[in-house]
């Protein structure tokens, strides 16, 4: 295999590389959810997004500390957090788009929303007793975000006309990272293997069901996509990562070890 | 134009531009009756319940909420002060004074 210069830090086990993966995503999506507070249309949402951003801040923080853990090599869940390089991130593409209007937002919130709740319903059968645990918490605080960006949807997608326009225009922007979130690959083969994880490709059904029927009732159409964007999950991003971490990690790296 | 259609001045607004207000009723653990917390903007009810659990009960506050259009609220006045609300303590006959407990009953 070809040694590349992430070698020192590249995690030797599949248990942390899912770990990182399901920690990641929640991490990148709760940093941009913050990014809203102060700027939201009204006030109660502005305190309903802060609310999601605080939800999975605190998911990612219980599974990076997991993945901490099953490294075993001295690091917590902050040394993941903030001084890892972005080719080391394992979230998928569409958590780390940028928010974009507020169409946009609720249509990636709601996307990923569907599949975090079916992959965390999975996940409480779990055999690492830490995870199934987790994946309980995260099931009952998921089942409110998709409650949330799916009324949003609802609404803005059979409102008027400028918000049914914003919305489907983001739906067809988010499409083609959605397949992301569905590729399984030899490592989550070998945790779903061992009772340890879930194989995403298993819960693509469920998701495009549950997620279909509200974007059908919202009145919106989704494309056909003839590929589908990856590279997440092996740590190859997009452009907007590095800026996202750049603001997310700058005190750290400035104050290395400060705490409040 | 005259200056009166241009200017800001004299120019109708409406009275509230924004959505409909509602009043948030938060049951706190322990079985306890809902107490008035607040009151959130929204356009329907699930609007309403969904807004008044993330700014009402995000710290363990309550078990049951309950919202109500404002507009559903009849209030009674500062005019009906003393015809509602004057004590009459100057007519013992209507407070249970003058029973006698009997020894080891609870009240």
């Amino acid at each position: 295999m070809k040694k590349d210069s992430s070698a020192a830090t590249r995690p030797q086990n599949d248990t942390v590389e899912y770990l990182l993966r399901l920690g990641d995503d929640r991490l990148v999506l709760g940093h941009r959810t913050s990014e809203w507070c102060g700027h939201a249309p009204i006030l109660e949402e502005d305190i309903a997004l802060a609310n999601v951003a605080l939800d999975l801040v605190g998911q990612a923080n219980l599974l990076l500390s997991a993945a901490a853990t099953a490294e075993n090599a001295g690091r917590d869940a902050d040394a993941l957090a903030f001084l890892r390089d972005g080719m080391d991130y394992r979230n998928a593409h569409i958590v780390e788009l940028p928010n974009g209007d507020f169409a946009f937002t609720i249509a990636r919130q709601f996307l990923f929303s569907v599949f975090s709740m079916v992959q965390s319903d999975a996940l409480q059968r779990s055999t690492h007793v830490d995870l199934a645990g987790i994946a309980a918490k995260m099931f009952k605080e998921t089942r409110y975000h998709v409650r949330h960006s799916g009324e949003w949807l609802l609404k803005l997608g059979d409102g008027t006309d400028e918000s049914h326009r914003r919305v489907q225009n983001a739906i067809d922007a988010l499409w083609r990272y959605t397949g992301e979130l569905f590729l399984g690959d030899d490592v989550e083969r070998r945790v779903a293997q061992q009772g340890i994880g879930v194989d995403p490709s298993s819960l693509q059904p469920a998701w495009a069901a549950q997620a279909g029927d509200v974007l059908s009732r919202a009145g919106i159409t989704t494309p056909d996509v003839a590929w589908m964007q990856r590279g997440g999950r092996v740590g190859k991003h997009t452009e907007h990562l590095g800026h996202l971490l750049a603001e997310m990690q700058t005190l750290q790296r400035q104050h290395p070890g400060a705490s409040w | 134009m005259t200056k009166s259609e241009t200017s800001g001045v004299g120019r109708p607004r409406p009275a509230d531009s924004q959505w409909p207000l509602w009043e948030v009723f938060v049951q706190p653990p322990g079985a306890e009756p809902h107490q008035h917390v607040g009151s959130v903007h929204a356009v329907d009810a699930e609007q309403a319940l969904q807004n008044a659990r993330d700014v009402y009960a995000r710290r363990g506050e309550g078990v049951s909420i309950w919202v109500v259009p404002s507009s559903a609220i009849v209030a009674s006045t500062p005019d009906d002060m003393g015809p509602f609300f004057d004590p009459g303590n100057d007519k013992p006959y209507r407070h249970p004074q003058f029973y006698k407990v009997p020894r080891g009953v609870r009240l």
